[in-house]
C-alpha cells in the first residue's frame, strides 16, 4: 500500500481534533486563520475548475458577492434561513453564469476577451452593490443582524468558532472531491481538448458550449458557497471585498501561486498567501501597511515567470520526475 | 432637468474622453505590438502622478517641470517593466503573461500604500474657470483635454511620418515577417514600451489636474482602459481613440441623469454586449 493515502489520512485526523488540541490562549486566533484557509482555498479550488482548463475568470467576484449578498440581505430584511438563503444564493450565481456563459461561448469570447468580459461583469456586480445603496448598505457595507438566542443550526449564527472551524473544513474537503470527479471525468479531457483547441475539439464531437457552461455554473455555484459561508463567519458584507477586480484577482492569484493545475494548489497558495501576511501583520504590526502584499506581489511576478505551474506544482512535477526516473533506472 | 446640466455633462465627458484616450491609445500601442495587455499600465499612471506631487509639492519646482520628471519617469517605468518582467515570459502562454502584469498591479498599489499610505495627495493649482452661456469651463479640464489631443496628434505623426514609426506599425501588422527582413524586434519591443510608458507619464502629470492621487487610483481608470482598448479593437489605434469618446460620455451623462455608479455600470454592460455582437471592436469588419 502506498504511503500516500495513509499520509492523507493521518492529516485529516490532525484537523478534525485540531480545535480541541491545548493551545492555549491563542487557540481562537489560530482557529481563525485555519478558518480563513479553509475557505478561500474552497473558493480558489471553485475557481481553478475553470481556470485550469483556459477560462481564466477575472470576475469570480460577482459570483462570491451575489453569494454573500444574497443571504445576508434576505436574513436581514426578512428573517429568511440562510439555508433557503444559500439556495437562491446558488441560483442567482448559476442565473449570473448562464447569462454570461451563453453568448460568451456561444460568440467563441476566449482568452483575454473572456478574462475582459468577466472583469467587467465582476466591476457590474460591485458596482450595482454600491448604486443601491438604500438596501445593501452601499459602500459602507452591511452587517448581519444578529440572532440573539435563536442563533444556532436554523440561523447559521454560532458564538462557538470551532463550529465554523468543522464547516469550513467540511465544506473545503466537498471541494476536493468535487475537484477530483471533475479531475477523473470524461468532462476534464473534453475540456482540455477544448483549451486547446475549440475548432478541433468541436470537429470530433465535443460540445462544446454545453462543456464550458457545466463547468461554468459548477464554478459559480461553489463560489457563492463560498461566499454565503464566509458572510455567515464574517457576519459583515462589503462590495469592495467580496466584489469586484480586487477580491477576483485575489483568488485567481492564491491559486496561480500554489499551482492551478494541482489538487492541493489552492490549498497551498491560500495557505501561503495568509500565513504571509498574518506572520507580518504580527511581525510589524500596522506599522507597515502594505508590506505583507507587497511581499506578495513580488512573490507572484516571480513565481509567474519562473516557476509557470505553481509552487506545489512544481514541488510535484520535481518530486514525480525523481520517482519515475529511480523506477526506471537499472536496479 | 434643466438641459444645461446634459451641455455640460456632454462637454465634461468630451474633456474625459480626451485623456482617456491618451491612456487606451498608450496600452493598445503596446498590445497591437507586442501582443500582451499591460494590465498594471494605470499603476504606472499612479506612480508618474505621485512623482508629480512630490516635485511640485514636496520639492517646490514648477509644474510644467514636474510634468517633465513625470515624462521621465514614464519612459524609464516602461522600458523598466518590458525588461523586468515582458521580456522573460514573451513567448510564455498569454494567461501567464496577464497574470504576470496583474501581479505588478498587485505589487505597484501595496508598494505605493507601503511608502506613501493611502492618503489622498492633491496638487493645488490655481488656475481660472470661463463661463460660456452659463456652462461653467475649468481650465484645469481644458488644458489636460488640449495637451491630450496634440499627444494624440503627435503620436499619429510618429508612428506614420517616421521611420521607427513605420517599423512599430510592421511589427503589429506581421511580427515573423519583421524578423524576416532583418528587423530585430527586440529593439521595436523597447522603443514601443518606452513610448507607451511615456504616454502613461503625460496621461499621469495631465491627470493630477483632476484627481488626487492614492495607491488605488489605478482601480478608477484601469477596467475601463482595457474596456476601451478592447471596444476599439485591440491594436486599432483609430478605434481606441473612437471608443474612449463614446465611454467617457455614457459615464458623464449616466452620472448626471441617474448616478455616478450607473454610468459606469450601464458603460460596463455595454461593453459586455459588444463583445458579443463585434468582438474585433467597434471598428472591425463584419466576417
Amino acid at each position: 500500500m502506498s504511503r500516500g493515502p495513509l499520509l492523507g489520512g493521518a492529516l485529516l485526523l490532525v484537523l478534525a481534533a485540531a480545535p480541541f488540541l491545548p493551545m492555549g490562549g491563542v487557540q481562537q486566533y489560530v482557529l481563525h486563520v485555519a478558518i480563513q484557509i479553509f475557505i478561500w482555498s474552497f473558493i480558489g479550488q471553485a475557481w481553478s475548475l475553470m481556470g485550469r482548463f483556459g477560462l481564466v475568470s477575472l470576475g469570480h467576484g460577482a459570483f462570491l458577492g451575489v453569494g454573500a449578498y444574497t443571504t445576508t440581505l434576505l436574513w436581514n430584511f426578512y428573517s429568511l434561513t440562510p439555508w433557503i438563503g444559500a439556495l437562491l444564493a446558488v441560483a442567482a450565481a448559476v442565473a449570473i453564469a448562464v447569462v454570461l456563459g451563453i453568448p460568451c461561448f456561444r460568440f467563441r469570447v476566449i482568452g483575454h476577451y473572456f478574462a475582459l468580459v468577466t472583469l467587467a461583469v465582476g466591476e457590474v456586480i460591485r458596482l450595482l452593490i454600491i448604486a443601491e445603496r438604500d438596501w445593501t448598505g452601499g459602500s459602507l457595507g452591511a452587517s448581519l443582524k444578529t440572532a440573539g438566542t435563536a442563533s444556532g443550526l436554523w440561523t447559521l449564527q454560532f458564538a462557538d468558532k470551532r463550529v465554523f472551524y468543522y464547516a469550513s473544513l467540511g465544506m473545503f474537503l466537498a471541494g476536493l472531491w468535487v475537484w477530483d470527479r471533475v479531475d477523473r471525468s470524461m468532462a476534464r479531457s473534453a475540456l482540455e481538448a477544448i483549451g486547446e483547441d475549440e475548432t478541433a475539439a468541436a470537429s470530433v464531437g465535443i460540445h462544446v458550449t454545453r462543456f464550458k457552461l457545466g463547468i461554468t455554473v459548477v464554478s459559480a455555484a461553489l463560489t457563492a458557497l463560498g461566499g454565503v459561508l464566509y458572510a455567515q463567519y464574517i457576519s459583515y458584507v462589503n462590495p469592495d471585498t467580496l466584489s469586484g477586480i480586487g477580491v477576483s484577482l485575489k483568488i485567481v492569484f492564491a491559486v496561480v501561486l500554489g499551482g492551478m493545475y494541482s489538487l492541493m494548489g489552492p490549498l497551498v497558495g491560500t495557505a501561503l498567501t495568509t500565513a504571509l501576511s498574518e506572520g507580518l501583520r504580527i511581525a510589524f504590526g500596522l506599522k507597515f501597511l502594505g508590506m505583507a502584499e507587497t511581499i506578495y506581489g513580488l512573490l507572484l511576478i516571480i513565481s509567474i515567470i519562473f516557476l509557470p505551474s505553481g509552487i506545489y506544482g512544481s514541488i510535484r512535477n520535481a518530486l514525480r520526475r525523481r520517482s519515475t526516473a529511480s523506477k526506471t533506472a537499472p536496479a | 432637468m434643466d438641459p444645461i446640466f446634459l451641455v455640460e455633462a456632454a462637454i465634461n465627458g468630451i474633456m474625459l474622453g480626451g485623456v482617456l484616450a491618451l491612456l487606451a491609445l498608450g496600452l493598445n500601442l503596446i498590445f497591437g505590438v507586442l501582443d500582451i495587455v499591460w494590465v498594471a499600465y494605470v499603476e504606472l499612471v499612479m506612480l508618474c502622478m505621485y512623482a508629480v506631487y512630490f516635485f511640485n509639492v514636496a520639492f517646490g519646482w514648477p509644474i510644467w517641470a514636474a510634468g517633465l520628471v513625470s515624462l521621465a519617469a514614464g519612459t524609464l517605468l516602461g522600458v523598466a517593466v518590458h525588461l523586468l518582467i515582458i521580456s522573460p515570459i514573451l513567448t510564455s502562454a498569454p494567461i501567464n503573461q496577464f497574470l504576470a502584469t496583474g501581479g505588478l498591479l498587485f505589487f505597484l498599489q501595496s508598494a505605493a500604500t507601503f511608502l506613501w499610505t493611502t492618503d489622498h495627495k492633491t496638487v493645488r493649482l490655481s488656475l481660472p474657470s470661463y463661463e460660456i452661456a452659463g456652462i461653467f469651463l475649468p481650465a484645469t479640464r481644458i488644458i489636460p483635454f488640449a495637451i491630450s489631443i496634440l499627444a494624440v496628434i503627435a503620436l499619429y505623426f510618429f508612428l506614420t511620418r517616421t521611420y521607427i514609426g513605420t517599423a512599430i506599425r510592421a511589427v503589429s501588422q506581421d511580427r515573423d515577417a519583421m524578423s524576416l527582413m532583418g528587423a530585430s524586434p527586440q529593439r521595436i519591443y523597447i522603443v514601443t514600451s518606452a513610448v507607451g510608458g511615456l504616454m502613461a507619464g503625460l496621461a499621469g502629470a495631465l491627470l493630477i489636474f483632476q484627481y488626487s492621487v492614492h495607491p488605488f487610483f489605478g482601480g478608477q481608470f484601469g477596467p475601463l482602459t482595457f474596456m476601451i482598448c478592447v471596444l476599439g479593437g485591440l491594436g486599432n489605434m483609430v478605434g481606441a481613440f473612437i471608443a474612449s469618446f463614446i465611454m467617457s460620455e455614457i459615464i458623464s451623462i449616466g452620472g448626471v441623469v441617474i448616478s455616478t455608479e450607473m454610468g459606469y455600470v450601464i458603460a460596463f454592460v455595454i461593453f459586455i454586449v459588444m463583445m458579443f455582437v463585434r468582438p474585433g471592436g467597434i471598428m472591425a469588419k463584419r466576417e
